[in-house]
């Protein structure tokens, strides 16, 4: 659950959502810019990894770059009473990398979506067919993205 | 970008180390000098194939909100609306797609209300229909790494 953070601790979160210095000792310079040691700093990296407030530390790679070339968002209109049940299923497939429930909305019917990665769009389809025979369900679609207006790693504690 | 480069990117992925020498810890999983990691990495970040090295933070944990929102934009009006959201610096992802709701953006704010906010003030500026507001009920799963040679949504 969230807490309050230091400000201290918010510029060091600050720090280590930027890119971490490419220098022998990155750690100690991002301590000398918090005015932390190098101990407190690496300390409070593995206590927020531990709990979770760090869901991950290392390189972003550009995926579309390194070969999935194609990500489709699939929305379902899955029966309420059905729709955890359904969610858990689709989220077990190795294709799908994100799987939410989400409110439905005027003209628009769908409450679950996950998003499914593959080879080519034809793929992503394929696999949407076969998870759409596995859960029974076929009211579903899928929405490519056919631009990116932008994409970037969220920035705490800026405003 | 050869074999060590690869086995760099993957190990560098998930298992940085958090110590004070990291690069020489990677350096000696991979049988190559603390330089030489260095080097190669960056070479690669120029070539775009690493966007960034450093956390990624569990907005929830920060106090943060998140959501995905979908806005009805007719041509016209588009290039300036995406330039109204692109704005803000609590949107991180925002796509075109194929679909009557055609523009797809997340949304971190410290409150809900906040949220509210933004996309009152993105319908208005815009002068768009209403902005849907979709923020997850129930998360099933949210992998940061797919399966590594290859190859992202926002919440």
């Amino acid at each position: 659950m969230s807490r309050s953070f230091s400000k201290q601790e918010m510029e060091l979160v600050r720090q280590l959502q930027a890119d971490i210095p490419l220098s022998p000792e990155p750690f100690a310079e991002i301590a000398a810019a918090v005015g932390m040691t190098v101990e407190e700093v690496l300390g409070k990296v593995r206590e927020w990894t531990a709990d979770g407030t760090i869901r991950r530390f290392g390189a972003m790679v550009r995926h579309q770059k390194l070969g999935y070339k194609a990500n489709a968002m699939s929305a379902w209109d899955v029966p309420d009473e059905r729709a955890e049940a359904v969610g858990e299923t689709l989220a077990a497939a190795a294709e799908v990398s994100h799987c939410y429930q989400r409110p439905r909305a005027d003209g628009w019917p769908y409450n679950l979506f996950a998003m499914i990665h593959g080879a080519s769009p034809e793929e992503c389809h394929r696999v949407a067919d076969r998870l759409a025979a596995v859960v029974g369900i076929s009211d579903y679609r899928l929405l490519f993205s056919t631009r990116e207006f932008k994409k970037v790693s969220m920035s705490y504690f800026m405003e | 970008m050869d074999a060590t480069d690869n086995r760099l990117i993957t190990e560098i992925q998930s298992g940085f180390p958090v110590s004070e020498r990291p690069y020489a810890e990677i350096g000696e999983r991979l049988g190559i000098s603390e330089d030489e990691v260095l080097e190669r990495l960056r070479a690669i970040k120029q070539s775009g194939e690493i966007r960034r090295m450093g956390a990624s933070f569990d907005s929830r944990k920060l106090g943060y909100s998140s959501t995905l929102c979908a806005a009805r934009v007719p041509p016209e009006k588009l290039e300036a609306t995406v330039k109204i959201i692109n704005s803000y610096i609590n949107v991180t992802h925002n796509y075109e797609r194929d679909h009557e709701y055609n523009v797809w953006f997340t949304v971190i704010a410290p409150s809900r209300e906040r949220i509210a906010g933004i996309l009152g003030e993105i319908e208005a500026a815009a002068g768009i229909d209403p902005i849907i507001n979709l923020p997850a009920t129930r998360l099933f799963k949210i992998q940061v790494d797919l399966p590594v040679i290859d190859g992202g949504g926002g919440r």
